[in-house]
């Protein structure tokens, strides 16, 4: 049996990021990390993995340059790591990008569970995790801080959900798609030797037609990107003794009429 | 009939206040196709709703509230709004983005193999296609999409102008659930309130402290294990949450706040938190790193608070003061008090 999460790089947290002059978008030389988010996923999923007795696969949907965060999922500790491309897959369209989840899912055969990370730090749209368990006709779990229970024999998982305004105590039917939040445990640092093992793997590349897809259509287009406009904001700084300064910022702030 | 679905979010009967904001841009989209809002509401107290949408501006409701949706779980709510699609074909499906929102549609897109365009802050129609623009890379860049054929689309809290009253009248119509409460495999065990919370992404003030909380100038009590917990988590107690209080505004806070356990992670506003833009945010003792830059830089009116000059927030604040939380903050909650008669 195969415990499936999906990732893939995202620029660094603290890179500039800007839309060049070709329309592109570029993160100058910083680095790629793997998604955030994913660490937790990724952890959740070998340890998922481990207590059924199963394997573990990790797999991207784009370009090579989503390889690194597969490498670091190996050197984590994932047992199979696979990549989607193909010229006719637009990954940014969620419904394109669950199409073919859910085809990679399908096709590892014998797959239960599929775990995502809560999002992206990049795109953040999360749309695509409902949509893949929607395609694969599967349970959807999103939000999940707390694996309860795990019964693959009798088909059934009971988790916690963080929910606006609170906790909730779920139960439902497997096969199962989860999002899971960040405290769901802890993401262990890939190991000397698993660093050296994830260099030398060579990630199987599955085109549409190895998934048994074709005539996808994207639904939703990005027609350009565009950088932020200009934001003027003019600094002021109050000064004087506590309540001086508290009476000039109440002054301002009745005055911009946001109280 | 072709027209322009909207979903009313609910809660414990009543309307989510940013689902009337959802309906504000549904509005906008209907004079730009000259087509119809419909209003589509779920749940307890779902007539009542509906009726209250009909009276911002929708031309129809359609409503249930069999016992199978009371609360919102995704398998019923998406099986239903989706045969309501399949019989009405909208051009376009509108909810605010919180995480049912977001969770629903794109369920239902993909039930009927449409566009999704999440996340949007402004909303458009480009021959006949319906446009979006959204904040991507963490609010970075902006990204236009736009969709082929209906599009689902969910509008980001705060970005556009709630539908007022206008004392409209339309019908409102009974529809019957998809799902026997038989068939919904994912049951509700319990929940648990987290009391107190306010949702950051509703509120209109926010006032956030980060890792310099710490520096109280009361003492632990002897014996305390960790002392700058204690210290963090006494000054959120004393002196942000009165502030936040007298201002009727919500408690957020940086990750290295969270992290170090001052504050629970609900509070976290920035890349890998909440995605905040109210009419005003006091960052008290926050650096103001990219990552929480992120999370709140759409904020109308930034105010800054920190004890060091050249702390990067400052660079995105309209007003700064440079000195210590515990000196400022007492101060301006008590000139609050006495100036907003509280
Ligand atoms: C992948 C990733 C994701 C991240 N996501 C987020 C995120 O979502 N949100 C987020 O906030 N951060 C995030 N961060 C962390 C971010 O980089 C910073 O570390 C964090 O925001 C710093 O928090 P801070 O400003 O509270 O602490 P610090 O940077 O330590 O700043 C504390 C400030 O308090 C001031 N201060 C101290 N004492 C006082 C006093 N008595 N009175 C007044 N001022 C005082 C200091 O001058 C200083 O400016 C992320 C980082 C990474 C790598
Ligand atoms: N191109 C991709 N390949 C694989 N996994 C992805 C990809 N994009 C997003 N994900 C996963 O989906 C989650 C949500 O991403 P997003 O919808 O972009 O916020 C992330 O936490 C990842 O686990």
């Amino acid at each position: 049996m195969h415990i499936v999460t999906f990732t893939r790089s995202t620029p660094d947290t603290a890179a500039k990021v800007e839309v060049g002059a070709d329309g592109a978008v570029t993160w100058g030389g910083a680095a790629t990390v793997v998604n955030p988010w994913d660490e937790y996923s990724l952890e959740e999923a070998i340890l998922q993995a481990g207590k059924a007795g199963g394997k573990s696969a990790v797999i991207a949907v784009g370009a090579a340059m989503h390889d690194d965060a597969l490498k670091h999922a190996l050197a984590m500790g994932l047992d199979e790591a696979y990549r989607i491309e193909d010229p006719a897959l637009d990954a940014t369209d969620s419904l394109s990008y669950a199409t073919a989840a859910a085809a990679a899912v399908n096709k590892l055969g014998d797959a239960k569970l599929v775990v995502f990370g809560k999002e992206s730090v990049d795109v953040g749209s999360d749309s695509h995790i409902v949509q893949t368990a929607r395609k694969l006709g599967w349970t959807m779990l999103s939000y999940v801080s707390k694996i309860l229970e795990v019964d693959y024999a009798a088909g059934t998982i009971k988790v916690e959900r963080l929910v606006e305004g609170g906790k909730q105590v779920v139960s439902a039917a497997l096969p199962a798609v989860i999002s899971v939040m960040k405290d769901i445990n802890e993401p262990r640092y890939p190991s000397f030797m698993g660093i050296r093992k994830a260099a030398k793997a060579v990630i199987p590349v599955w085109s549409l037609a190895d998934l048994g897809v074709s005539g996808l259509v994207g639904k939703a287009r990005v027609v350009r990107f565009k950088n932020l406009p200009a934001k003027n904001v003019e600094l002021e700084m109050l000064t004087g003794e506590p309540e001086e300064v508290a009476a000039k910022l109440v002054d301002k702030l009745l005055s911009e009429k946001v109280l | 009939m072709s027209a322009i679905f909207v979903w009313i979010e609910t809660a414990d009967g009543a309307a989510r206040p940013t689902s009337w904001e959802a309906l504000g841009a549904a509005n906008g989209l209907a004079t730009g196709l000259s087509l119809p809002v419909v209003a589509v509401v779920f749940g307890k107290g779902a007539a009542a709703v509906g009726q209250q949408a009909v009276a911002r501006g929708a031309s129809k409701a359609l409503v249930s509230e069999d016992a199978s949706l009371e609360t919102y779980r995704l398998e019923p709510y998406a099986a239903l709004l989706t045969a309501l699609v399949k019989e009405h074909a909208p051009r376009a499906v509108v909810a605010v983005a919180t995480s049912a929102g977001r969770e629903l549609l794109a369920a239902s897109a993909a039930d009927t193999d449409s566009a999704m365009l999440s996340d949007a802050i402004e909303l458009g129609v480009d021959g006949g296609a319906v446009t979006a623009v959204r904040p991507v890379y963490a609010g970075k860049v902006l990204s236009d999409a736009a969709a082929d054929g209906a599009a689902f689309v969910t509008v980001r809290g705060r970005a556009f102008q709630a539908a007022a009253e206008s004392g409209g009248a339309g019908e409102v119509v009974t529809v019957s659930p998809v799902l026997a409460e038989g068939d919904v495999k994912v049951k509700v065990e319990s929940f648990e309130a987290e009391v107190g919370t306010v949702n950051l992404g509703d509120a209109a003030i926010i006032v956030s402290a980060g890792r310099g909380i710490a520096n109280n100038p009361k003492e632990a009590p002897a014996g305390t294990e960790k002392a700058d917990v204690w210290k963090a988590q006494d000054g959120f107690e004393t002196v942000i949450k009165p502030l936040a209080d007298v201002l009727g505004g919500a408690v957020g806070a940086s990750r290295a706040a969270v992290d170090a356990g001052y504050i629970g992670y609900a509070h976290q506003v920035g890349q890998t938190g909440k995605n905040v833009a109210p009419d005003l945010y006091i960052a008290v003792a926050i650096s103001g790193a990219i990552q929480h830059q992120a999370g709140m830089r759409n904020s109308k009116v930034i105010v800054a608070i920190n004890k060091d000059g050249d702390a990067p927030i400052f660079k995105l604040a309209r007003y700064g003061i440079v000195g210590d939380v515990y000196k400022i903050l007492p101060a301006l909650t008590a000139e609050l008090k006495k100036r907003l008669g509280k």
